[in-house]
């Protein structure tokens, strides 16, 4: 598009918030009832969050990998491509995310839980608990249909606010290559919710960036722990 | 007040003689016809209310939501629009319109209005057949160069196409007020049969330029953004209609917003977008009864700059 950068994000978004929310509509009734093993997974990764230790890093992993490959395929590109011409390539960011996954949470065991501070380790439980049990419930609590809801595992808000609760528990040394990616589709889904006019525009990009924070500080105070026991 | 003619005798006579088979049956032979302008190339006339599809026909997979914009499409024939416009940057639309086609049945005098959206000049016809097979119609009749974009590659292409018979009209476009000394300089050198614009009750720039030069050049003049995307309308829609407005035989903001823009004498053709029948009916009411002078384009003007 030519000049697109005096374009402003309502005028590139394509699509009506009807036809946005009508999308997760058609994709759980079709994909019922898929959302229960979505649940499960979720809360494999809460339990072996609570087992601790190198393999359960590596199986949590393993589970997240599977969730952001299944995204990339079964929503962006099945779903979302036939409204928006960018999903191709956030199927492919997506990809990306899953490899990054399994080279440095499953090959690299990166995600072993060992949050550097107490702040982060709750900030980590809430984060995934928010994502798994609260945020299918906002598009219902603003009035939007329960049919619409957008669930762990197949829906990628919570999926990448999930994904930022883990890199959190894993703070002790943060696997900071597997954050770009899902603070920038909060960012991004946030705009195109802002564009759309969604009342809960703030909340990924808020809670996303909320995770970098304390993801950097928490590898700040180990810097200086470090320094000073040095 | 100005009054275009609502029933060409044409129209008029093909409605009567029409009437006893399929006015019972599709409800709409009492309807009156949309007024018409020329095309200034051609001297073709075309309603002066259209069919725009940007977001709105963007639907994806959604077979409710396309049934939808295929009774939108019928609504829309059936009071006698003709120009429906869309483009490859706009998603789905281009699959859906062929989708609506298909199932209502495409109209003989459908206006078939498309662009032209790729920066490889030399890709250009590859997208425009894609374009035509989404559409499912044998060709476009009006091929226009979305906002600009390599429009030095691409024109040369439309008018061998048009040349060759495979196009009718050739038009360039732009929006949100984008590009108008480029747009002008095409228009005062390229030999186009259409421009597509922004114009509306509040984004009125053209008046000063481009609307006076598609006067002088003899081109046709789409406008697109007649609500600014829905916005204007919703703005226009806290306060109450001036009760002048039936003066215009107006019943609605939208109506009040359209006949601003087609009472323009160098505009042939302003294309709302929506999703609602009522609305498409609405909108094409917009091209009946009697028209704005201009006395009262002006009038219509402070009134909602004021409100």
């Amino acid at each position: 598009m030519s000049e697109w950068w005096t374009y402003g994000l309502r005028d590139l978004l394509m699509f009506s918030a009807q036809t946005y929310y009508r999308l997760f509509e058609l994709y759980n009734r079709d994909l019922w009832p898929s959302q229960l093993l979505a649940l499960v997974l979720g809360v494999a990764v809460l339990a072996l969050w609570r087992r601790g230790g190198e393999r359960a890093g590596r199986a949590i992993a393993l589970i997240l990998a599977v969730c952001w490959l299944w995204i990339a395929w079964g929503f962006h590109w099945q779903r979302y491509a036939s409204i928006n011409l960018a999903a191709g390539y956030f199927a492919l960011a997506f990809v990306v995310q899953a490899l990054l996954l399994v080279w440095l949470g499953v090959l690299r065991g990166r995600l072993t839980p060992v949050p550097a501070t107490r702040l982060q380790q709750r900030a980590g439980l809430g984060l995934l608990l928010f994502a798994l049990l609260v945020f299918p419930l906002i598009g219902p609590l603003l009035g939007r249909s329960w049919t619409q809801a957008e669930v762990f595992g197949m829906a990628p808000d919570p999926t990448a606010l999930a994904t930022l609760g883990v890199l959190l528990f894993a703070g002790g040394r943060p696997a900071w290559g597997l954050f770009p990616i899902p603070v920038a589709w909060c960012l991004l889904s946030g705009a195109t919710l802002w564009a759309m006019e969604s009342p809960d525009f703030a909340v990924a990009p808020l809670a996303a960036l909320l995770a970098l924070v304390l993801a950097a500080g928490g590898a700040l105070r180990r810097a200086r722990a470090g320094r000073s026991i040095g | 007040m100005a009054n275009i003619p609502d029933l060409t005798r044409r129209r008029l006579l093909g409605t009567i003689a029409a009437a006893p088979l399929l006015g019972s049956a599709m409800g709409w032979a009492q309807q009156v016809r949309p007024a018409t302008r020329a095309i200034p190339s051609s001297g073709e006339a075309v309603p002066l209310i259209g069919l725009g599809s940007w977001i709105t026909f963007n639907v994806g997979h959604d077979r409710v939501a396309r049934d939808a914009r295929a009774e939108v499409m019928r609504a829309f024939f059936q009071a006698g629009g003709r120009l429906i416009d869309s483009s490859p940057m706009y998603g789905s639309a281009q699959e859906v319109i062929g989708y609506g086609l298909k199932k209502i049945g495409r109209p003989a005098d459908l206006f078939a209005a498309d662009k032209v959206w790729i920066s490889d000049g030399e890709a250009g016809r590859a997208q425009m057949e894609a374009s035509r097979r989404l559409w499912g119609i044998p060709r476009f009749d009006l091929m226009q160069v979305h906002n600009l974009l390599a429009w030095q590659a691409h024109l040369p292409t439309l008018f061998a196409m048009k040349a060759a018979g495979q196009l009718r009209y050739v038009g360039i476009t732009t929006s949100h007020g984008r590009r108008h000394g480029d747009m002008a300089q095409i228009m005062a050198g390229q030999p186009i049969d259409f421009v597509q614009l922004t114009y509306n009750l509040v984004d009125r720039e053209v008046e000063q330029r481009l609307l006076p030069l598609a006067r002088e050049r003899g081109i046709a003049v789409i406008v697109n953004r007649p609500f600014q995307q829905g916005s204007l309308i919703r703005r226009l829609e806290r306060h109450s209609l001036p009760p002048w407005a039936t003066e215009i035989d107006c019943s609605s903001w939208a109506q009040f917003a359209l006949k601003f823009i087609i009472s323009h004498p160098a505009v042939t053709c302003a294309i709302p977008a929506t999703t609602r029948v009522d609305h498409v009916r609405e909108n094409m009411g917009a091209a009946t009864g009697r028209q704005p002078d201009q006395a009262m384009r002006a009038r219509m003007a402070a009134f909602v700059a004021r409100l």
